[in-house]
């Protein structure tokens, strides 16, 4: 694998974490498997990609990218998941429903095309990275990737809200029976997770584009890094994705046609050896 | 001590009257063709192939505990090699219906050798996972799927041209598969698999091995949903990824949820509310899959037990 490709690996990996660290916070802490987290991605990019095209700003298409699904994370959460609280199987279904509504009502909205969210004037063009040239978007994205990385190790591990997440994935009812509001930090958790699923929308929006089936791709490649990392831990979901992400180009190289069927393989050895994923633990 | 004969008949615990029922519902089905139009009965054959793919979800979620979203891929695989063997391989219809259930079975054995270890909601994902990758396989591998376009061949042998015919065909056969999981179910595997959902490690303090009971509880469900993919590839003539796609395998389980979960012959039920709805919103609007979501968070919400369920739980209300 030359360098470009690896390159590229990482700056799939940065975008995978951004999409599924959202998934597994919601996931381990709420222990609600948002199915419709992948319709989030691609309703935050179409959104993003509006507001950034009419502003003509791309921060403000992030804002505003974020802003939206989390609203949309608030209804989702507070106006039908509320119904089916503590039923595993009819959340992830009711999602999963969620999830449809959401994607038919994208190609009601913005069509069948695909679009690709303009990049921002100083982030066009390239770069030499060790003698390769390589396109500054997606080292951008690769840097956006880490900086996500170290702001939630920042907020899970060394603020109070962290510590109530922490002990909310390790023991819900004990950190509730302490006096601790936990359905707050529930649906803070809920929104920031959908946000990110935003955030990840607009930043994947300008360089792999958008289109109708995007949203079952990243929902996918988002469940192997899940899968393979274990539920709600953030290392997990850091080596997860990078694991998917450097496969996914690997296959890509290697087996254009088939690149899908290579994030399977490892998975497959890894399910036989911890079913929990690698850095799961069973509750 | 004495056994009934019917015990160890063939028919192992029928009631009379049930077999009357069952006979009844037969006759009526097969009478359909002669009241409806060419359009509805294409419309009820489609009922019965995807009632057969429901069933096979049942097997797992009503009698392992273990509801599968991966089966619309498996259905899938199934038309996919049935529609290329008889296509471009230019096979007979039925060595590629054989090699169509064989494949699917195949499918359904790997998915089960990674899945019988999860259970709950993971058990889910990962059959979410897999089907996900059959879709995107038959997606990207254009030079034997022929991609986004699909493949199209005549899979339909000449004398089943016919509406009425190929409805009658497919209801032998939906009869006949619908009593092999009747009595799959019955045996005592399917009890075993039933203690199983009920309680995993008694079962295995039993000494009962868990995951292979498991392993062949899935892939014997895949058998049947490979069944119906073969049908629906006669059905069709016609085969493209939204065969495989994950919304095959929701309105599989959406079928089956709405016809009650664990009911088995509810799964007819669930497709003919489904098909109809489908059709019925097809007239007014292409929202279909908007509808479809739509259906899919009511039901989670007001009648998770499934149509007959929630029916039956009414009428006793309002009897007492």
């Amino acid at each position: 694998m030359s360098l470009f490709q690896l390159l590229n690996g990482l700056t799939f990996a940065a975008l995978l974490f951004v999409v599924a660290s959202g998934f597994t916070l919601i996931f381990g802490l709420l222990r609600i498997v948002n199915l419709a987290h992948g319709a989030l991605y691609l309703f935050g990019g179409y959104i993003g990609y509006s507001v950034a095209v009419k502003t003509g700003s791309f921060v403000v298409g992030g804002i505003g990218a974020m802003a939206a699904i989390a609203a949309i994370g608030f209804v989702l959460d507070q106006g039908l998941l509320r119904f089916v609280r503590g039923n595993e199987l009819r959340q992830v279904l009711l999602t999963l429903g969620v999830a449809f509504f959401l994607n038919d009502l994208a190609l009601v909205i913005w069509g069948g095309d695909s679009f690709t969210v303009p990049i921002p004037e100083m982030l066009r063009g390239g770069t030499r990275v060790f003698g390769t040239f390589y396109p500054i978007y997606r080292l951008f994205v690769l840097g956006m990737g880490i900086f996500v990385f170290i702001g939630l190790w920042v907020l899970l591990n060394h603020t109070r809200l962290g510590a109530l997440i922490r002990a909310g994935v390790d023991d819900a009812e004990m950190v509730e029976a302490s006096g601790v509001n936990i359905r707050r930090v529930f649906l803070f958790t809920f929104l920031f997770g959908s946000a990110l699923a935003g955030l990840g929308g607009l930043m994947g929006g300008a360089f792999l584009s958008l289109y109708p089936s995007a949203d079952a791709e990243i929902l996918t490649f988002s469940l192997a890094v899940v899968i393979i990392g274990g539920r709600g831990s953030l290392v997990g979901v850091g080596v997860g994705s990078l694991l998917v992400g450097l496969l996914n180009t690997l296959g890509q190289v290697m087996f254009p046609e088939l690149a899908y069927f290579v994030i399977f393989g490892p998975m497959a050895v890894l399910l036989a050896f911890r079913p929990l994923g690698l850095f799961g633990r069973a509750t | 001590m004495t056994q009934p004969v019917s015990k160890n008949s063939i028919l192992a615990g029928m009631t009379g009257r049930a077999l009357v029922i069952a006979g009844l519902v037969v006759i009526v089905a097969a009478c359909l063709p002669m009241v409806l139009s060419s359009y509805q009965v294409g419309l009820a054959t489609e009922v019965l192939i995807f009632g057969v793919l429901a069933m096979s979800i049942d097997i797992l979620a009503g009698f392992a505990g273990r509801t599968s979203l991966g089966h619309g891929a498996i259905f899938g695989v199934s038309t996919y090699v049935v529609v290329y063997a008889t296509g471009q391989a230019g096979l007979s219809l039925w060595t590629g219906f054989a090699l169509g259930v064989l494949a699917a079975t195949a499918v359904a054995s790997v998915f089960a050798l990674l899945a019988v270890r999860t259970s709950g909601v993971y058990f889910l994902l990962l059959t979410l996972a897999l089907g996900m990758i059959v879709w995107g396989v038959c997606l990207r591998w254009t030079q034997v799927t022929g991609g986004e376009n699909g493949m199209r061949a005549d899979v339909r042998p000449a004398i089943l041209m016919s509406h009425s015919a190929f409805y009658w065909a497919v209801l032998t056969g939906a009869v006949i598969v619908s009593f092999a999981m009747w009595r799959f179910v019955r045996s005592p595997f399917g009890l075993t698999l039933r203690g199983i959902r009920d309680s995993e490690s008694r079962m295995r303090s039993l000494g009962y091995n868990v995951p292979l009971h498991l392993f062949i509880g899935f892939t014997v469900s895949g058998i049947f949903a490979g069944v119906a993919g073969g049908l629906y590839a006669m059905f069709n003539n016609f085969v493209s990824p939204s065969t495989v796609a994950l919304a095959q395998s929701v309105e599989g389980v959406l079928m089956m949820i709405a016809g009650g979960v664990g009911t088995l012959f509810g799964a007819f039920v669930g497709a003919a509310a489904i098909i109809v709805l489908e059709n019925i919103v097809s007239s007014y609007t292409e929202r279909w899959l908007m509808v479809l979501g739509i259906t899919f968070v009511l039901i989670m919400i007001f009648a998770p037990e499934g149509i007959i369920g929630k029916l039956r739980a009414i009428t006793s209300r309002k009897a007492r």
